[in-house]
């Protein structure tokens, strides 16, 4: 409890976004040194590979390859050859719909099952509640690279070898246990008292998830939403093994598999198919920093 | 709490409710109904699978054969097989470097952006971007920056007049490492940021008042009030962000495939070109299962910070 309650609080306490707090003490030139010229180095450091993504995938393939006449870190006659070559010559709008539909479904399957389990463990207070809490989160520690192997097999024996379906599939097993534990902090913060009135009149333990718990966790159902949805949009190592035929790829996979052939005029394309495979997170994301902030610290501070 | 379940037995006593209801009622029984979605899925995908690969390890199964048990023989293989060792060597090597660097640069980050400045909100979104791109595809832009041939980095260098000829950053063993290290960094940086973030703003600014009016100075500040404070999340991030590390594949897979010649390869990728690959399935297992008493490791850390965490915040649980 005291953790949610420390979470929940933590802005206001500390007081550090808004508040100038001591830094009224440190003159501009000082602060120019120690804190804008580090930030900005940074900054440019982390935000390069992006903007040479996307310079790339916009560069006519004669000034890809000739640094000598033209500056490199510039364009001047920006084409969008790269781009529709992407989209109409490739099955990358296909790819893009794959990671899309496995990313949905295996999301949507992950938040159902995780809200339940999650009030279970926090407010049904069943028998061994708390061992279970522990082991989803040993669960959340258990890395695909160890388990990919026998997963083929176990996918090859379902038969579900080469379908998107395995995907769905597995994928929960990485958003349970962190949607879980991130579930369980917000639904502990829920007042024991609005459960218990409906209780008084009469509502059965489904009613009340569905009817007061639910809607009142609905940031954290954001966040574990945005924060799933990302996981599986970033898995490669099941879809690189599950997945064999080309039309049923999804983007990471398809981008490392089906391009790389070699040829030097390849890297316009290439940068166009990681530009516009990032930029429907980059854009979920800008909408909702917040919830993904609170759902990244969430999970590692309970 | 306690009035819930005082509420049942008293409900009973009015009605006499027949086997079937007080079933209904009974919080085990529902409680088991509502765990079966995520216990479905974790024991057939997650528990099942890791004791099925253990056991994989133990047998020569192959590729569309079945595998007879031939005890701990993939071990012994492992164990006289010199890449196997590299890729050991690399996968520390990759670890403790990249997290050593990523936890410096992190906690640097994280200091700065507590502070005081315009725009924070904005930066503090910016700063975390690298994080949410799909890793394999800021790799594959990588892997364009480190082009033999046309790479930035190079020509960048040549124009200043440091270097002389490209840097063949992913075909040289030294220069592959390094490179792959520095994606790594640049990758994990925002996490360990932004989540050391969170603690610092935890802090309260009155206790760095308090010390600079006792004439702490800036580092003194940092080492008694910041650094004690801040023990508890370091270690849990910390262990996150070493588990990630050590158990990577995307990165190198997009990268280098474990080249050149396996100066790259870290386990997860050794096991994956064993076990599918060349379809060898129970060597690839064999390896896979080598690194989980590293994972363990990292756990037993992870669970030691978080029961200090406890202790510090006066819980006797």
């Amino acid at each position: 409890m005291t953790d949610t309650a420390l979470q929940a609080k933590a802005p206001t306490t500390a007081g550090s976004d808004e508040s100038e707090g001591m830094s009224y003490l440190e003159s501009l030139p000082r602060r120019l040194v120690t804190l804008y010229l580090p930030l900005f180095i940074i900054l440019v450091v982390l935000l390069f590979p992006f903007y040479w993504m996307g310079l790339t995938s916009i560069k006519p393939d004669e000034q890809l390859i000739d640094m000598e006449k033209y500056n490199p870190f510039w364009v001047v006659h920006p084409t969008f050859k790269h781009i529709s070559k992407l989209l109409f010559e490739t099955q990358y709008p296909r790819w893009l719909w794959n990671t899309m539909y496995v990313a949905v479904g295996a999301t949507t399957l992950s938040i159902f099952a995780s809200v339940l389990a999650a009030y279970a463990i926090v407010r049904l207070r069943f028998k061994g509640a708390d061992t279970v809490g522990v082991l989803i989160f040993f669960a959340y520690l258990v890395p695909p690279s160890i388990l990919f192997i026998p997963l083929a097999s176990v996918i090859q024996a379902y038969g579900l070898f080469d379908s998107p379906l395995s995907l769905i599939l597995v994928y929960p097993t990485l958003l349970i246990p962190f949607s879980t534990w991130l579930l369980m902090g917000y639904f502990k913060t829920i007042p024991f008292e609005l459960e218990e009135c409906a209780l008084i009149d009469g509502a059965n333990r489904w009613q009340i998830l569905v009817k007061i718990v639910v809607p009142l966790a609905v940031p954290g159902l954001i966040s574990a939403f945005i924060f799933s949805f990302t996981l599986c949009w970033n898995e490669f190592i099941y879809a690189l093994t599950f997945l064999q035929s080309t039309p049923n790829k999804t983007v990471p996979v398809a981008i490392v598999n089906e391009f790389v052939d070699g040829d030097i005029y390849k890297w316009g394309s290439l940068m166009a198919g990681a530009l516009v495979g990032s930029l429907p997170l980059v854009i979920l994301y800008a909408f909702f920093v917040e919830h993904y902030v609170s759902a990244m610290t969430g999970a590692v501070k309970e | 709490m306690s009035t819930i379940q005082t509420s049942l037995p008293q409900a009973a006593a009015i009605g006499e409710p027949s086997a079937w209801v007080r079933l209904k009622t009974n919080r085990n029984v529902i409680a088991l109904w509502f765990m079966l979605p995520a216990a479905a899925f974790l024991i057939l995908f997650l528990a099942y699978p890791l004791g099925l690969g253990v056991w994989m390890s133990f047998t020569d199964e192959k590729i569309g054969r079945s595998g007879v048990f031939v005890g701990i023989e993939n071990y012994e293989w492992l164990w006289d097989d010199s890449i196997f060792w590299l890729s050991v060597f690399n996968t520390l090597l990759y670890t403790i470097v990249a997290s050593a660097i990523k936890f410096a640069i992190g906690l640097y980050l994280a200091l700065l952006l507590n502070r005081h400045m315009p725009f924070k909100a904005m930066i503090r979104a910016i700063v975390l971007i690298p994080f949410i791109v799909p890793t394999v595809l800021s790799a594959i832009a990588f892997w364009w920056i480190y082009d033999a041939q046309f790479s930035i980095i190079s020509w960048s260098l040549i124009k200043l007049g440091i270097i002389t000829q490209n840097i063949n950053f992913l075909g040289d063993t030294s220069w592959a490492r390094a490179s792959v290290i520095i994606a790594n960094i640049w990758r994990g940086v925002p996490f360990v940021a932004i989540t050391l973030l969170a603690g610092l703003q935890t802090v309260s600014p009155s206790l760095y008042e308090a010390a600079t009016l006792d004439g702490a100075t800036s580092w003194q500040r940092f080492r008694y009030i910041t650094y004690p404070l801040l023990t508890p999340i370091i270690a849990v991030v910390m262990t996150f962000s070493v588990l990630f590390t050590f158990t990577d594949f995307q990165l190198i897979w997009a990268l280098t495939r474990g080249g050149p010649v396996n100066a790259t390869h870290l386990m997860a990728t050794l096991s994956y070109q064993r076990g599918i690959i060349s379809g060898r399935l129970g060597e690839g297992a064999a390896i896979a299962t080598a690194m989980i008493p590293f994972l363990m490791a990292a756990i037993a850390i992870s669970w030691f910070g978080m029961q200090r965490r406890k202790w510090q915040q006066g819980s006797d649980q």
